[in-house]
């Protein structure tokens, strides 16, 4: 990926099995968030194929990347603020129900019933994360959640996709510790109970410990490690990578 | 986040202010809260319902029946601009062309001008389905245009329309010798054919009526409805976030062309009603003026709100009509004026002080001109209305009125903008002293030009309520960036 004569992620090979947690790591700037990007369809990538399942991806809508099975959240958390708790859930199951605006106006019966099971679903994505966004929180506007419940509902959207391979961009930011080991344990549920491919951009290293079946290191758009947590943490140039050049040496 | 954090855990915002929601305000505001908790919607529509079954079957006054057909019409716009901009946020400016498309089309296809004469069941629906192609024609090249690109883009389709209708008077067709008139140009189409239902020929406004208010209640049902179901919640992802929409695998392109088509062919029946009312159709109709009365009802009412958007539409056009009679405009304007020294006030007290200044201050002006034997208007000439037939034993009309109207009225103006930066002790003086310039204005300046103090009126009433609420009379707060 290409931005002007900027190489923001180059040479990049990254392969991710089915029911996998992978965890992507790296300092500030070194293509992860671009890495998503890519893969959602955001950018077209200017080098290079994204595979999903065998088939290319690459460049495609970002709505037909999220049809196709991949959903994410965003580093910057982008609801729907002036909707509502649940609306925002309900809204992301428009690619998967069918009523159209003629349907919706006279108020078909089918139009009812999808409405109910829209409902339905939503509610039982948001019971996902035990009480937090439950109960009198559904009517509420998004605005209005804290910081850490804006991630949960970003998640609980995502879910409402039906996807195949979640994409996570930093889903323990701004959490206190508490908050932190629970959203370790609802993203080992995810794979569990929802049965999907998780990949991960996160900086708390107690998470990425926690979750990760394998750890990719980038840094200036380059993998420089790839492995389990402990070889790659202790990797010389992921080190390096994080504390500057010889700091591994003095270790 | 800190602070919220700090409140505690699964306590955030919304928990800590809950108490407060539930209390009750106090005096008339809080009753007022309180009905406003307890009616239901379905029965405030029902009430607004009953209110216009009632003024079709016991006002016959051919004014008001017409006053009423309008705000019928601009009704239809209102909901429709409101799908556009509210629903799906875009800032569609070429909105009012639709509009008058739709009146064209009804008037080209039922009057003497091509000497088409269709009947109103086939002329009406086809129109409108036109209007929506002509919306998803616009929508094409405006599909992957936001905020500020989308209005000049759609501004643009707007003036198109006026000058191809001010401009096709005089077409000449290929193997023609002399050119066809097809829109009468600046001239307008008159002699339109009135709607005919079942035989039925519609005689004036009050039959316009019956059918504008069959259309509206099938329009705001719909219109609730889809906004509650799955299109109505895609439309205000867009308007939210188009990125994190697409994200979540919904077609923004598509729906934007909807909320076009939608808007365009809501606005096209409204045009072919205007069309039939008016009898006749003239490009004046459709530009600017109109767009801008339309985004105010939108926006005062509450941007994306329906019941804001009918509440908005009474306001822009029937303010105006009641503005045109003086006596109304003179009570609106006294009692406006009275509230605000209320709301200013903050208490009763300071009030009671305020006013008794004004009348003291009016008084004193009005023996000290008398005593240095100043000439004045006769009162004959001025006091009108019964409430200035009130104000003349008291307030001073000099002689030569427009000249002091207008010093008074910069002064006025000065006097309000000294106001806003003034210290608390200066204002509780300052205040009467503008009210009292306020009214002296009022009867000197304004009530000689009723036309441009309507706008003024208006404007100044926008300005306000922009000020005060934003989010308009009935919308709900919006968050833009947190």
């Amino acid at each position: 990926m290409q931005f002007g004569a900027l190489k923001s992620v180059s040479e990049l090979d990254i392969t991710v099995n089915k029911g996998e947690i992978v965890s992507v790591i790296g300092p500030n700037g070194a293509g992860k968030t671009t890495l998503f990007n890519v893969v959602t369809g955001i950018y077209t990538p200017t080098e290079g194929d994204v595979l999903l399942e065998g088939k290319s991806i690459a460049g495609k809508d970002p709505a037909i990347i999220n049809r196709l099975g991949i959903a994410r959240t965003f580093q910057n958390v982008r609801l729907f603020l002036n909707m509502s708790v649940i609306e925002n859930v309900m809204a992301a199951t428009y690619a998967q129900t069918k009523s159209n605006i003629f349907s919706s106006a006279l108020g078909l019966p089918s139009s009812r019933r999808e409405e109910r099971e829209v409902r339905a679903k939503a509610e039982e994505l948001l019971s996902f994360f035990g009480t937090r966004l439950t109960g009198y929180r559904w009517e509420q506007p998004a605005y209005s959640l804290s910081y850490a419940n804006r991630r949960r509902l970003e998640i609980a959207r995502a879910l409402a996709t039906n996807p195949k391979v979640l994409l996570l961009d930093e889903p323990a930011a701004g959490m206190n510790p508490k908050e932190t080991q629970e959203i370790t344990e609802v993203i080992e549920r995810l794979r569990t109970e929802k049965d999907l491919t998780i990949l991960v951009i996160e900086h708390d290293m107690h998470v990425v410990e926690g979750i990760s079946d394998r750890v990719i290191a980038l840094d200036h758009g380059v993998k420089i490690a790839e492995g389990d947590f402990d070889s790659v943490a202790t990797h010389p140039d992921v080190v390096e990578a994080y504390l500057g050049k010889g700091s591994a040496d003095r270790k | 986040m800190s602070e919220q954090e700090n409140l505690g855990i699964g306590t955030d915002e919304w928990v800590a202010q809950h108490e407060k929601r539930l209390a009750r305000r106090a005096g008339l505001l809080g009753v007022l809260d309180l009905l406003n908790q307890k009616v239901s919607p379905t029965i405030r529509y029902a009430i607004l319902g009953i209110a216009a079954i009632a003024f079709g079957l016991f006002v016959h006054d051919f004014y008001l029946q017409r006053i009423a057909a309008n705000l019928g019409v601009f009704l239809i716009l209102t909901l429709g601009l409101n799908v556009v901009m509210g629903f799906a946020g875009l800032l569609d400016l070429g909105f009012v062309a639709f509009f008058g498309f739709g009146a064209y089309a009804y008037a080209l296809t039922s009057s003497a001008q091509l000497n088409q004469h269709w009947p109103t069941y086939l002329s009406v629906p086809a129109i409108v389905i036109v209007t929506a192609f002509l919306g998803y024609l616009v929508s094409l090249p405006s599909r992957r245009l936001f905020g500020d690109y989308l209005a000049i883009v759609t501004l643009f389709f707007g003036q198109v329309f006026i000058q191809l209708i001010i401009s096709s008077d005089s077409i000449t067709f290929p193997g023609r010798e002399e050119s066809t008139d097809i829109t009468g140009g600046s001239n307008g189409i008159p002699g339109l054919d009135p709607f005919v239902f079942f035989g039925y020929k519609f005689k004036g406004a009050g039959d316009y009526y019956w059918l504008l208010l069959v259309i509206l209640v099938l329009l705001i049902i719909a219109i609730i409805r889809v906004d509650r179901t799955r299109v109505g919640r895609a439309w205000k992802t867009v308007r939210e976030d188009s990125l994190a929409s697409q994200a979540m695998g919904i077609k923004v392109n598509n729906l934007k062309m909807l909320a076009f088509i939608v808007g365009a062919a809501i606005a096209g029946l409204a045009g072919t009603i205007f069309a039939g009312i008016q009898n006749s159709v003239f490009i004046n109709g459709f530009d600017m003026p109109l767009l801008t009365l339309i985004y105010a009802a939108v926006i005062l009412g509450g941007s994306g709100s329906i019941p804001g958007s009918i509440l908005g539409a009474f306001v822009m056009s029937v303010l105006p009509e009641i503005l045109r009679v003086q006596n109304y405009s003179e009570m609106l304007f006294l009692s406006v004026l009275i509230l605000t020294i209320a709301a200013l006030g903050k208490s009763w007290k300071k009030f009671a002080f305020n006013i008794s200044l004004v009348l003291l201050v009016g008084l004193f002006i009005k023996v000290l001109t008398s005593a240095l034997n100043i000439a004045t208007t006769p009162a004959a000439t001025w006091a009108i209305a019964p409430v200035s037939k009130v104000l003349q034993h008291w307030l001073f009309i000099p002689q030569n009125r427009l000249l002091w109207g207008n010093v008074a009225f910069v002064l006025l103006i000065s006097l309000i903008a000294y106001y806003s930066i003034a210290k608390e002790k200066i204002k509780l003086y300052l205040l009467p002293l503008i009210a009292y310039v306020a009214i002296f204005v009022w009867e000197d300046r304004l009530v000689i030009e009723p036309n441009t103090t309507r706008q003024l009126i208006i404007g100044m009433l926008l300005v306000v309520l922009m000020i005060v609420r934003p989010q308009g009379f009935l919308g709900k707060t919006r968050v833009e960036v947190l």
